[in-house]
C-alpha cells in the first residue's frame, strides 16, 4: 500500500498515513485530486478506480471515506478488508466510533494504525492481538502518567 | 474499553481542537492557529522549563496544526527531548511526530537515532516496538544506515517477543524499499524463510511481506520459501473455519496470510517437485471449489475474504499458465463473476479475464463470454466498469470476432464519456488494422472512427491511415470514392478534410472518370471546406491543390486563380502565403515533365511499427503491451503493411508529419525537417543548392565542459563561438564565417531568447567574417537551450538554419571551495529523493584522469581533493547564479576503469537542476 487517507464528506482530511516518500507539496496534491475524484462518485459505484498508476480502494463508513492506493499487483477485495478491520478496531477501541473520535484523538487513530499496518503491510490482522498492544500503552500511560481523566463527549454523531 | 482511555487528558488540546471546529470561517481559524503558534513559541523559548507533560500537549497541538495543513517550522527539538523521556505517552507522542513531521536537519536526525538506539537495546517490548515503528515511518536512508544492520539480528532473536518481530521484519522491508544496498540479508537468510514455519500467525503475516520482496530481488537466495509457503497455504486452506481462532476472519481462515503466501508464489515459476507441485494444485483447486460452496454468512466481508484468495489464485494460474484444466475453470468461474450483482465483483472478473485472455489455453474460453461483456459495456453504470468491458474486449478479439467488436466499440463510441474516448479510439485503430482481412473494411473503419469520434483522433491515427493507403495500391481507389463521400457530408470534422485532401490529391484520379467525382467537383468540394479549417489544414489543402494541377490540367486555371487571391498570396500567415507564393509560380513556370517529377505519387511508406501502438503503449503502460504481444506472438497476420510490427524499432521518428510529406524517406537532398517551410526547398531543387542541416547535437554537446571553439560548420558557412560567463551573466560572440565566393544576401540571424544584441550585416561577403555579440542573463533555471534561426541567400536560394545555443545551466557556476566535512555534511542537508540525480553509465570517451579533471573544471565548479575517501572518485561543488536564486550543486563521479563506466550523482538544493545537470554531464565523459 502507498497510503491511507481518511476524510470527511466536505473533503476534509481527518487522517493521512504515507507510506512512501512524497514531498509535503506532492502529497497536499494528489490529497486534493483524490478527495474530489472520490467524493464525485456516486453510490453503488464500484470501490476501486485506476488513478495514475495506482489503484485506488475506497469505502463509506457513515460521514468518513476510508481511501487506499495500492500498487498494480495488489488485491483489491483484501484492501477493502483491511480497511474495515481498521474501521473495527476503531470502533471497538472507542465503542461505536464516529469522525469526532478520530478528531479528538487523532493520535490514538494513529497508533491503531500503526498496530495493524506498517511499512504499508498488514503486520497484525487478529483484532485482539491490536486491541491488546493499545490496551498495554493505555495501562502503561496510566501507570507512568498519573492517569489523566478523560473529557467527556457530548458529541452526537 | 473505558472511556477513561480514550483521551489520555489532554484537556488543552481538546479545547482547541474544538475552538478550531467552531470557527466560522478560513480566516478565524488561522487566526486562531496563529495565535496558538504564538503561544507554543513563548512556551518553547520560556525561560521555565515546561515539564514532560506540557511539552506533550503542545507538541501534540503542533502536529494537529500541521495535519490541518499548515506548515510547522519548530518544536522539532522539543518532540526529540519526548523521545528520550521514560513515560511511555509522551515518548508515544514524540515519535508520532517524527514520524509525521520527518526533518533532514542532520543535527536531529542523529539525536533521534540516538533515542532509537536506546530503545532498541532497551529490551522492553512496548518501546522497541515504538522505535521499529518509528524506523518504519520515516525510513529515510539515515536511519537504514543506522538500523539496517541490527534489525535483522532482533528480527530472527529467539528471545525477541513475537510482536517486536513482527515490526522488525516489516521495518526491514520498509528500509529495503528505499536502500537495498544497506539491507544484507547474507547469513540471517535462511532463519528469515523459516519464519513462514513460526507458530505465531502473526510473524508468519508480518514476515511474508518481507520475504516476498526479497525473493523478487533474489528468487534463487529465497526459494527454498516455496515449499514452505505451499505447506503453509495447505494448512490454511484444509482447516475448518474455527481451528485459526482470531485469525479467522467472517468465517474464511486467514485470508491475509493466505492472499500473502498466493502472491509470495508468483515470484516463481511452478514448484519443480512433483509432490509440492500436486499439494499445490490440490490448495488451488480447494479455492476454486470453495468457491462454488454455498456462502457461510451473508456479510459481505465473508464474501469479500473468500474471493480476496479465489482472485489472488487465479493471479497464480495466470501467472502459472501451464494447467489448462485450472486455467479453464477460472475463466468460467470469473464468467459467473461477470454478471454478479456486486459491481466490485463485475469489475475485478472483468480486470482478471484480460489477462486470462491472454493465454492460448484460456482465450477460447474468454471469447465464449463476449456477449456478456459487450452487454456490460452497453450497460454498465459506473465508467470505470465500462472502461474494463472495453479493455477485455480489446484483450479478446481476434480474426473471428474482429468485426464485431470494433463494430460495438464504435457504436459506443458515439456515447462513450469523454475521458475515455481517445484511448477507445487508439484501441479501435489498432484492432481495425491488426485484422482487416479487406481494406475497404479497414478504411470505412477509420472514416467511421474520424466520423463519430473525430475530435479523439489523434494525428497518429489519420496518419496511419493514409501510410497504408499510400502502401497499398488495391485500396487507394476505393479510399478516394469513400472520403469523396464522407466530404459531402454538409458538416465534417477537420480530420475528415486532411485526410480527404491528401487522400483526394494523391488518388483522385482514380475517381475523376466518375462525372459525379469529377476533377472540378473534388476540387470545388474540398475547397468548400477551406475557410473553415485551421492553418495546418489549410496549408494541407493548398498541397493537394498543386497535386491536383498536376493529376487534373483542366483544373490549373481555375486553382491558379485561387492562389493567386489575395486572401492566399497575401494571407497573414507566413507558411500559407509562402505556399500560395510558390505552387503559384511553379505551376505557371515548370514544364509538364517537371511538374509531373516534383509532384509524383508519394513513394511507400517505410515498414514499421505502427505508431498508433507506440501511442497505447505510451498511454497504457504494460498491460496493454503485453496483449499486443500475444496476438503478435500468434501470427494472426493479416497486417496491412506486410509485417510492420517485425520492422526494425523506429525510436527516432522525428514527427510524423515528416514522414507524410514524404521527407524522410525521399527526400532528394538532405532537407531541413526543422522548418516546415523548408519542403518547399525540394520543389524548386532543379536550381541547384541545397540547405543546410540543422544542427548536430553532438557539436553543441562538446560546448558544455568548454566556452569556445566551432559551433556549426557546412560547405557554405562556419559558425564559431566564444563566450565568458560571470554570475549570472554571459556573454557570447558569435562568428559568422562566409566560406564560399559568393556573397551571402539579407543574412539575418534571430535569437529565441530574450537576450540584447545587435542585427548583423545583412550582407556577408565571399571569404569574409562577421561578429554578432549577445548578451546573456540568466533568468532562472532552464533545461532546453535557446535556438538560434539564420537565414540567408545563397545564390538565390533561401538557406535556412536553426542551432542551438550552447547555453547551458552549469556556464553560471560559481566555483565552491569546501572541506571534506563541510562537503558531507551538505551532501547529507540535501538528501530528499527529488533532489538527488544518478545515473550510471558506460563511458564513451578516455577515462585519463587528466582529460576527467580538465572537463570537471570546464564544467564551472571546484573539484575538491581529498574529500572523497576512494581517491579514484572526484566531487566538485559550485553555486549556480541566476536572477532569482543561488542553487547549491555538490557533485560526484565515481569512474570504475574496469567495467568501463560511471556512476554520476549531483545533489542540489533544486531538483530541476539535479536532473538537467544530470541529463547534461552523464553526456559528457
Amino acid at each position: 500500500m502507498q497510503f491511507m487517507l481518511l476524510f470527511s464528506r466536505q473533503g476534509k482530511l481527518r487522517l493521512q498515513k504515507w507510506y512512501v516518500p512524497l514531498s509535503d507539496k506532492e502529497k497536499k496534491k494528489i490529497t486534493r485530486e483524490l478527495v474530489q475524484t472520490v467524493l464525485a462518485r456516486k453510490p453503488k459505484m464500484c470501490s476501486f478506480l485506476e488513478w495514475r498508476d495506482l489503484k485506488i480502494v475506497y469505502k463509506r463508513y457513515a460521514s468518513l471515506y476510508f481511501c487506499c492506493a495500492i500498487e498494480d499487483q495488489d488485491n483489491e477485495l483484501i484492501t477493502l478488508e483491511i480497511i474495515h478491520r481498521y474501521v473495527e478496531l476503531l470502533d471497538k477501541y472507542f465503542g461505536s466510533v464516529c469522525e469526532l473520535d478520530i478528531i479528538f484523538n487523532f493520535e490514538k487513530a494513529y497508533f491503531i494504525l500503526d498496530e495493524f499496518l506498517l511499512g504499508g503491510e498488514a503486520q497484525e490482522t487478529s483484532k485482539k492481538n491490536v486491541l491488546k498492544a493499545i490496551e498495554q500503552a493505555d495501562l502503561l500511560q496510566e501507570v507512568s502518567g498519573g492517569g489523566q481523566i478523560g473529557l467527556p463527549f457530548h458529541f452526537i454523531c | 474499553m473505558p472511556a477513561v482511555s480514550k483521551g489520555d487528558g489532554m484537556r488543552g488540546l481538546a479545547v482547541f481542537i474544538s475552538d478550531i471546529r467552531n470557527c466560522k470561517s478560513k480566516e478565524a481559524e488561522i487566526k486562531r492557529i496563529n495565535k496558538e503558534l504564538a503561544n507554543i513559541r513563548s512556551k518553547f523559548k520560556g525561560d521555565k522549563a515546561l515539564d514532560g507533560y506540557s511539552k506533550k500537549k503542545y507538541v501534540c497541538k503542533l502536529l494537529f496544526i500541521f495535519l490541518l495543513g499548515h506548515d510547522i517550522d519548530f518544536g522539532h527539538m522539543e518532540a526529540v527531548n519526548l523521545l528520550s523521556s521514560n513515560k511511555y505517552t509522551e515518548k508515544q507522542i514524540g515519535y508520532l511526530f517524527i514520524s509525521v513531521l520527518v526533518n533532514s536537519n542532520s543535527e536531529l536526525i542523529r539525536l533521534i537515532n540516538n533515542a532509537i538506539k536506546n530503545d532498541l537495546s532497551s529490551r522492553n517490548p512496548t518501546f522497541m516496538c515504538l522505535a521499529l515503528h518509528c524506523i518504519a515511518n520515516v525510513g529515510s536512508r539515515e536511519m537504514a544506515e543506522a538500523f539496517a544492520s541490527e534489525i535483522p539480528r532482533i528480527l530472527v532473536a529467539g528471545d525477541t517477543m513475537d510482536s517486536v518481530k513482527q515490526s522488525a521484519a516489516l521495518c526491514l522491508l520498509r528500509l529495503y524499499k528505499t536502500s537495498p544496498d544497506l539491507v544484507l540479508m547474507g547469513e540471517w537468510t535462511s532463519r528469515v524463510v523459516h519464519l513462514l514455519n513460526d507458530q505465531h500467525m502473526g510473524v508468519v503475516t508480518a514476515a511474508i511481506s518481507l520475504i516476498t520482496c526479497l525473493s523478487q530481488k533474489n528468487p534463487d537466495e529465497f526459494k527454498t520459501c516455496v515449499s514452505l509457503a505451499v505447506s503453509r497455504l495447505s494448512r490454511i486452506v484444509s482447516s475448518a473455519s474455527t481451528d485459526l481462532q482470531d485469525y479467522t476472519y467472517y468465517f474464511v481462515p486467514a485470508p491475509w496470510l493466505s492472499c500473502k503466501l498466493l502472491r509470495l508464489l508468483q515470484c516463481y515459476p511452478p514448484p519443480e517437485d512433483g509432490a509440492v507441485k500436486g499439494r499445490l494444485v490440490e490448495c488451488l483447486e480447494t479455492i476454486l471449489n470453495k468457491a462454488q460452496e454455498p456462502p457461510k454468512s451473508k456479510k459481505v466481508q465473508h464474501s469479500n475474504a473468500k474471493n480476496a484468495i479465489l482472485f489472488e489464485a487465479i493471479s497464480l494460474i495466470i501467472h502459472y499458465d501451464s494447467e489448462p484444466n485450472l486455467l479453464v475453470r477460472a475463466c468460467n468461474q470469473l464468467g459467473q463473476f461477470l454478471q454478479h450483482r456486486e459491481t466490485n465483483l463485475r469489475y475485478l472478473a472483468l480486470e482478471s479475464m484480460c489477462t486470462l485472455a491472454s493465454s492460448e489455453f484460456s482465450h477460447e474460453a474468454v471469447k465464449t463470454h463476449i456477449e456478456t461483456v459487450i452487454n456490460a459495456l452497453k450497460t454498465e453504470r459506473d465508467v470505470s466498469v465500462r472502461q474494463r468491458a472495453a479493455d477485455l474486449l480489446y484483450a479478446m478479439c481476434d480474426r473471428s470476432n474482429a468485426k464485431q467488436i470494433v463494430a460495438e466499440m464504435l457504436s459506443y463510441l458515439e456515447t462513450a464519456d469523454y475521458s475515455i474516448r481517445e484511448e477507445m479510439v487508439l484501441k479501435v485503430a489498432i484492432l481495425a488494422e491488426k485484422y482487416a482481412v479487406d481494406y475497404s473494411w479497414y478504411v470505412d473503419t477509420i472514416l467511421n472512427l474520424i466520423r463519430i469520434a473525430g475530435d479523439y483522433v489523434s494525428e497518429e491515427v489519420w496518419y496511419r491511415v493514409i501510410q497504408i493507403v499510400i502502401n497499398r495500391d488495391d485500396v487507394q481507389g476505393y479510399a478516394a470514392k469513400t472520403v469523396f463521400e464522407a466530404l459531402q457530408a454538409p458538416a465534417c470534422h477537420e480530420n475528415m478534410v486532411k485526410v480527404g485532401g491528401y487522400i483526394l490529391g494523391e488518388f483522385g484520379n482514380l475517381i475523376a472518370g466518375d462525372p459525379r467525382s469529377s476533377p472540378l467537383v473534388q476540387f470545388n468540394l474540398l475547397h468548400s471546406k477551406f475557410h473553415l479549417c485551421s492553418v495546418p489544414t489549410r496549408a494541407l489543402l493548398l498541397s493537394a491543390y498543386i497535386k491536383f494541377i498536376n493529376l487534373f490540367p483542366e483544373t490549373k486555371a481555375t486553382i491558379q486563380e485561387v492562389l493567386r487571391c489575395d486572401s492566399q498570396i497575401r494571407n497573414s500567415d507566413v507558411e500559407l502565403q509562402q505556399r500560395a507564393v510558390e505552387y503559384l509560380k511553379l505551376s505557371s513556370i515548370a514544364s509538364t515533365d517537371v511538374l509531373a517529377t516534383v509532384l509524383e505519387e508519394m513513394p511507400p511508406f517505410p515498414e514499421r511499427e505502427s505508431s498508433i501502438l507506440a501511442k497505447l503503449k505510451k498511454k497504457k503502460g504494460p498491460g496493454a503491451v503485453s496483449v499486443t504481444e500475444l496476438e503478435d506472438s500468434k501470427r494472426e497476420g493479416g497486417e496491412l503493411n506486410g509485417g510492420g510490427d517485425r520492422g526494425p524499432d523506429t525510436a527516432s521518428t522525428p514527427s510524423p508529419s515528416a514522414d507524410l510529406l514524404g521527407i524522410r524517406s525521399a527526400a532528394p537532398v538532405g532537407a531541413a525537417p526543422a522548418s516546415a517551410g523548408s519542403l518547399l526547398v525540394d520543389v524548386f531543387s532543379e536550381a541547384g543548392t541545397t540547405t543546410t542541416l540543422p544542427s548536430s547535437s553532438l557539436f553543441w554537446l562538446l560546448f558544455v565542459c568548454k566556452n569556445n571553439g566551432v559551433l556549426f560548420e557546412n560547405q557554405l558557412l562556419q559558425i564559431g563561438i566564444k563566450s565568458e560567463y560571470r554570475q549570472n551573466l554571459g556573454r557570447m560572440y558569435l562568428f559568422y564565417g562566409n566560406k564560399t565566393s559568393v556573397q551571402f544576401a539579407s543574412f539575418t540571424t534571430t535569437p529565441q531568447l530574450n537576450v540584447q544584441t545587435k542585427p548583423v550585416e545583412p550582407l556577408v561577403e565571399g571569404g569574409a567574417q562577421i561578429q554578432q555579440v549577445l548578451n546573456i542573463e540568466c533568468l532562472t533555471d532552464f533545461s532546453d537551450a535557446p535556438l538560434l534561426n539564420i537565414k540567408f541567400r545563397y545564390g538565390g536560394a533561401l538557406q535556412n538554419l536553426t542551432l542551438k545555443l550552447p547555453v547551458t545551466i552549469n556556464k553560471f557556476f560559481q566555483p565552491t571551495e569546501m572541506t571534506s566535512s563541510d562537503f558531507f555534511q551538505r551532501w547529507k542537508q540535501l538528501s530528499q529523493p527529488q533532489q538527488e540525480a544518478q545515473k550510471i553509465f558506460k563511458a564513451n570517451h578516455s577515462m585519463d584522469t587528466e582529460v576527467l579533471k580538465a572537463k570537471l573544471l570546464g564544467l564551472g565548479t571546484a573539484l575538491l581533493d581529498n574529500v572523497d575517501p576512494n581517491p579514484e572518485n572526484y566531487v566538485c561543488a559550485g553555486v549556480i547564479q541566476t536572477k532569482g536564486q543561488q542553487v547549491g550543486c555538490l557533485l560526484r563521479l565515481e569512474p570504475n576503469a574496469q567495467a568501463q563506466m560511471y556512476r554520476l550523482t549531483l545533489r542540489c538544493s533544486k531538483d530541476s537542476v539535479s536532473r538537467r545537470l544530470c541529463e547534461l554531464l552523464a553526456e559528457q565523459f
